[in-house]
């Protein structure tokens, strides 16, 4: 201890104590911060009765305050689920957005409430309320032997004007945003195209096929994991972080050189 | 002290033939003095030199033809997608090409730096009053140079033919268009035609490799010889003069110094061609007419025009079958216009505001000229609020504001914050001034305490040393504006104005002169009479025509009214 | 350059090869100067010529003879630096740096060989192996020269004088005399007729390379006001070039990008004729929209944003606002495409929709205006 007081007046101490606090907090905050979603599991098998039931149950504790008992929606609320499909509502559970808890402008990705076997219970039971599309197989959502060259180009055709090239995310208005594709799953990415969730359109297995959709879906889980060969990557968000490691980075290290290389030595500069 | 044979031979074999021996001495005894703000300007340098030879090295492998190919390369995500020559190649060089990315990453990153750098330089050059005669020549150079490195990196970024940049070509299209009378035919003369055409790659490959680089090579020399040639401004200081030099000789000091700020420029560059990842266009995609993407951007240096085209609101005025598109045109040439011609005219502008005329070796420091200091601020402000406006959407999804807010601050802002600026940096220079004028007059607080006999305590200062004196007392020296004939003692016996004071616009003049001139004064023990110059050195320049008399109309150092707004 | 700066003395001070010693330099100087020279500065045999303000105050600070000494003169710079010690350290320190520097180049030829690309992963690693090892070897011989200056260089301060730039009066008059001589031997000034004839001459040579650009580019004439959509023209997906019905694009809230069959390759094409399609709900399309223009609530507009030029994709299904990305220009779907926000003047034109005998979407003509930015002809 005493080496530390010791040095309480060094020049570089100030340093070091901030140095110390950033990492202290640093650290509090990555311990704190949530992780992300469970990815969803395999896909259910045909509803029955039993899931069915036990689905309503859930909603009707989870979801119906908003939705309704009978899943009618309430104006200025929350929508009606009638002919929504499993996919949305396996959409929207997986991924944490519902059951909502605050109101934004926008429902955000959060650790699911429910779990797997739970989501895919409410899912049958609003399925078996209205329809509406389903959610997908296994098989529907394996990227194996898709068109990547098709879906880069179906994606930066329909998806990038919202969620960037490489599905980074992007601003909307009124506070909404498109959120980044970092950690969606085959099957929420499939289900979202399909189901359209708030401000996103409808992207129906008619207007974007299957097919298509798995080539999307392949794209963009092919280039999220794509490591970056030119170095970090700077958010792929393009040249607004570029510009800012231009002056804080390179402009700041020549100066830095600049006063070093021109700096009065020491000995004379106490004068 | 004995040289090398072999030099010794090399030496004389050239100087029979070129006759350099004095003139060569000359230049390696030169004196170039020593602040780090002086390097700015070579960081630009160096850049460029770096531009040239990885863009020489790119030049080997990149295609410039908008042909369309279908890709079959290593970057297997684009197999099957048909894109230009161009992009293809480009995607050649950092896939397929060792060194190739590396290279790529060195070259736009130095061109970020380099324009970076010249910004720095320009405002450095700005605040100290380096543009001042006799540089307003190499200012006005300046100013060239940095338009010229706008132009050519928006060629260069937009070469390689992704989604990015096709979109900013596709903005330049539209700003062309929308130019009265002649929009349409400057649009289709750069293109070839309609939007994209086949052209454009390979004209702007000839701008970017050839007239451009030339024409700022050529302009870099000119601004190089006439530094060398008029010798460096330097900081004020003890023995720094109007009329001389003081530093360290070219050779070996400033050889040495500079020789290791290009290794550094070079190696930094190469550290974030290694680390930091810089225009991935293989995530963009190749250019396609019908896609767009969130967050598009163009390089930083573009940014301002960017944030103008988006705060500008939607105005357009259709007469007699013609459309007079102002929200395009008006952003795209009226900020950066201005910004440059008031920038290329300001020496000019301050020369005939204050009537000075003489030479300026020495700068100033930023708070003794209050006014330049805080314009260059409130310009600065302006400046940077375009440009955060350019990147309103990245701004707005990241840190959760709403989208339209802020284009609607921005709108506000661009106005109000160059006000603020103006106001809030006036006010600083005057109270460092103050500072400045305290420890003159008051001494530096020594931290020694003592007990007078009265029981007092009072802290012991001691004068400010000789060097810090001559910092402190430099202060640009005002010569007043021309005073007119017949003009006598009595305050209201005015005569005949000067040509240059007459009417309203002599009248404006004088105003402006007592604004830009608005300081706190010096003490007046003994400092501040009209004589001296920067420094404490002596020796007025011969060459102006300096007015006779300390009557001076409007402020010198001694009598500038503080206080004023 | 040389003639201000090195006093204008055409004549040689000191023999080259042979030196005159320490006795003779101030003859030599007094010989070779010139008095009046140097402003503020005393005549005569006994006058040093150099001097600058006071030095400042420390250790191994010098006076610069500027005047070129006969060789064998005084120093003009201290040969070594004070410290020796610090210097010899600082040496070390210097030649390690050279050597990384020499380690590092090395290594970058090393990863050259070594380091393969041709996948993403291979260019990962080598592109960071070249572009360490070049940083690192730049930046060492910086950090070395660096240090080498500042410990191992004396410390030296100098000055030299600066001269006024502007020429002397008699060197201007020179210069005004030479120059209107030869205007007048010309003649130039005084045969009008050649003056005026030889710039007449020059005018059309000089608007030559102008002229040659004309061929650049075609002239606009009409084109800006067409697109290739025609009646009868299918609408197809784009990058799947399928042709849909409406039955295909049936849910309430789809958007999606679609382009005229046939034109999937023709950029030019496509830079104009590049269409949003929207499903509303019934009821849901109000005017200024043209209703005849829609087929079952599935509505068109050109994507081509009237601001710039951008593809104005972005369609949030709550809001049925059009939003283009560029400068957030924001349309209203619902309504005509009318400019709701941002720096667009005119709405995205509809493109009017029809069916055609095999139930396909198709157009019913081209665009009832231009599409695309604003331009001088545009009425």
């Amino acid at each position: 201890m005493s080496w530390i007081t010791a040095r309480r007046r060094h020049p570089a101490a100030g340093y070091a104590i901030l140095l110390l606090g950033l990492l202290l907090v640093g650290a509090v905050y990555a311990s704190v911060v949530g992780g992300g979603t469970a990815a969803s599991a395999a896909p259910p098998a045909a509803a029955d009765e039993a899931q069915i039931t036990a689905g309503r149950t859930i909603f009707l504790q989870d979801c119906a305050t908003c939705h309704g008992f009978a899943a009618q929606g309430q104006s200025g609320v929350a929508p009606s689920l009638i002919g929504v499909g499993s996919a949305a509502v396996d959409f929207q559970v997986s991924t944490g957005r519902m059951p909502l808890k605050d109101s934004g402008a926008e429902a955000s990705r959060k650790p699911p409430q429910l779990n797997t076997a739970q989501t895919h219970a409410v899912a049958a039971y609003i399925a078996a309320l209205g329809g509406g599309p389903a959610i997908p197989s296994a098989a529907e959502v394996n990227t194996s032997g898709a068109d990547v060259g098709l879906g880069q180009k179906l994606f930066v055709t329909n998806c990038a004007q919202c969620h960037n090239f490489v599905g980074a995310g992007g601003a909307l208005t009124y506070g909404k945003y498109a959120p980044p594709l970092t950690k969606s799953t085959p099957t929420q990415m499939y289900e979202a195209m399909l189901t359209g969730p708030e401000a996103m359109p409808v992207f129906n297995n008619t207007t974007i096929t299957p097919d298509q959709k798995r080539a999307i879906i392949a794209y963009v889980t092919k280039t999220r994991v794509q490591a970056n060969p030119g170095g970090f990557s700077l958010g792929r968000i393009g040249p607004v972080t570029e510009g800012l490691v231009a002056f804080l980075g390179l402009l700041l290290f020549m100066v830095l050189a600049a006063l070093w290389i021109t700096a009065k030595h020491g000995k004379t500069s106490h004068e | 002290m004995s040289t090398n044979h072999a030099l010794e031979g090399v030496g004389t074999w050239l100087d029979d033939r070129l006759h350099g021996a004095r003139g060569v001495r000359v230049l390696l005894r030169k004196v170039f003095p020593d602040h780090w703000t002086f390097l700015l300007g070579e960081i630009a340098l160096y850049s460029f030199i770096i531009l040239l030879l990885t863009g020489t090295f790119l030049t080997l492998f990149f295609q410039p033809s908008m042909g369309t190919v279908v890709y079959h390369g290593s970057y297997t995500n684009l197999d099957g997608v048909s894109m230009s020559r161009a992009y293809a190649s480009t995607l050649n060089i950092s896939f397929d090409v060792r060194g190739g990315l590396l290279m790529r990453q060195i070259h736009h990153w130095a061109a970020d730096l380099f324009m970076a750098a010249i910004m720095a330089h320009m405002i450095r050059i700005f605040f100290t009053g380096a543009y001042r005669k006799p540089r307003e020549v190499n200012w006005l150079i300046g100013i060239t140079l940095f338009t010229l490195g706008l132009l050519e990196g928006l060629f260069g970024y937009s070469l390689p033919d992704d989604l990015l940049s096709g979109a900013g070509l596709r903005i330049l299209e539209g700003v062309l268009q929308s130019i009265p009378i002649v929009g349409t035919y400057v649009a289709f003369f750069l293109f070839g035609g309609p939007f994209p055409g086949s052209d454009i790659i390979p004209r702007m490959y000839m701008l970017h490799v050839l007239l451009i680089p030339g024409l700022i090579l050529a302009l870099v020399t000119a601004h190089l010889f006439i530094m060398v040639f008029q010798k460096h401004t330097q900081m004020p200081g003890k023995g720094r003069t109007n009329t001389n030099v003081v530093g360290q000789p070219m050779y070996p000091y400033f050889m040495a110094k500079t020789g290791a700020f290009f290794f550094f420029t070079f190696g930094i560059l190469a550290l974030a061609g290694a680390f930091a990842q810089i225009n991935p266009i293989w995530l963009y995609g190749p250019y396609n007419a019908v896609a767009m993407s969130a967050g598009s951007q163009p390089d930083f240096y573009m940014g301002m025009l960017e944030g103008a085209l988006r705060v500008f609101p939607a105005w357009q005025w259709v007469v007699f079958g013609h459309t007079f598109a102002f929200n395009v045109f008006i952003p795209a040439l009226l900020p950066l216009g201005a910004l440059f011609t008031g920038a290329a005219f300001w020496p000019f502008i301050e020369q005939w505001v204050t009537g000075d005329k003489l030479e300026h070796h020495v700068n100033d420091r930023p708070r003794n000229a209050p006014t330049r200091t805080a314009i260059g601020v409130a310009v600065i402000t302006l400046y940077g609020v375009l440009w955060a406006e350019g990147a309103n959407d990245i701004l707005a999804n990241h840190f959760d504001i709403s989208l339209y807010l802020t284009t609607e601050i921005a709108r506000v802002a661009w106005i109000v914050a160059p006000i603020i600026a103006y106001i809030l940096t006036k006010r600083i220079c005057l109270g460092l001034q103050r500072k400045d004028v305290h420890l003159l007059e008051h001494g530096v607080e020594t931290g020694i305490i003592r007990q007078l006999p009265s029981g007092e305590f009072i802290e012991e200062t001691r004068p400010v040393d000789e060097e810090s004196r001559a910092i402190l007392e430099s202060r640009p020296h005002y010569q007043g504006l021309p005073r007119g004939a017949g003009a006598g003692p009595e305050e209201s016996q005015e005569g005949v104005p000067a040509p240059g004071m007459r009417g309203a616009i002599g009248k404006a003049r004088e105003r402006l002169y007592n604004v830009i001139t608005e300081s706190v004064p010096l003490p007046a023990n003994g400092h501040g009479n009209g004589h001296a110059i920067e420094g404490n050195g002596h020796g007025d320049q011969p060459s102006a025509v300096v007015p006779s008399g300390s009557g001076q109309s409007g402020a010198g150092p001694d009598d500038g009214p503080p206080g004023q707004p | 350059m040389s003639d201000t700066n090195d006093h204008g003395h055409p004549g040689d001070h000191g023999q080259p090869g042979e030196s005159a010693r320490g006795d003779d330099l101030m003859a030599d100087l007094a010989a070779a100067g010139q008095p009046g020279e140097h402003e503020g500065q005393p005549d005569g045999p006994q006058a040093r010529r150099r001097v600058i303000g006071t030095p400042a105050p420390a250790a191994g600070r010098t006076m610069l003879a500027e005047e070129p000494a006969a060789g064998g003169a005084p120093r003009e710079l201290p040969a070594d630096p004070e410290n020796l010690e610090s210097a010899k350290r600082a040496e070390r320190i210097v030649a390690a740096c050279f050597v990384l520097a020499m380690l590092a180049g090395l290594g970058f030829i090393a990863a050259y060989v070594i380091f393969q690309v041709h996948t993403v992963n291979n260019t990962l690693h080598s592109n960071l192996a070249l572009g360490t090892t070049m940083g690192v070897a730049f930046l060492a011989m910086g950090v070395g020269a660096t240090i080498w200056v500042r410990r191992l260089m004396p410390d030296v301060e100098v000055s030299e004088e600066r001269h006024p730039l502007a020429s002397t009066p008699e060197n201007k008059a020179a210069f005004a005399q030479t120059f209107e001589e030869g205007a007048q031997t010309s003649q130039f000034v005084k045969r009008p007729l050649i003056r005026r004839t030889l710039i007449a001459a020059t005018v059309p040579v000089a608007v030559a390379p102008i002229v040659l650009l004309r061929d650049m580019g075609p002239l606009p004439e009409k084109s800006l006001d067409h697109t290739v959509w025609k009646k009868g023209t299918r609408l197809v997906v784009y990058g799947t070039n399928r042709p849909l019905t409406p039955a295909d694009f049936s849910t309430p809230g789809s958007s999606l990008s679609v382009i005229p069959e046939g034109y999937a390759e023709n950029d030019n094409a496509l830079a104009k004729a590049a269409t949003t399609l929207i499903k509303f709900r019934p009821g849901q399309l109000r005017a200024p929209t043209v209703m005849n223009w829609t087929v079952n609530d599935i509505v068109a507009y050109s994507k081509i944003c009237t601001h710039l030029g951008c593809p104005a994709a972005l369609y949030e299904q709550t809001t049925h606002h059009i939003l283009c990305p560029c400068h957030q220009s924001t349309f209203d779907a619902a309504r005509g495409a009318q400019v709701l926000f941002g720096p667009a003047t005119r709405p995205l034109p509809q493109l009017p929709l029809t069916t055609n005998a095999q139930g396909f979407l198709v157009a019913q003509s081209d665009y009832h205006e231009p599409v695309g930015p604003s331009f001088w002809e545009r009425s």
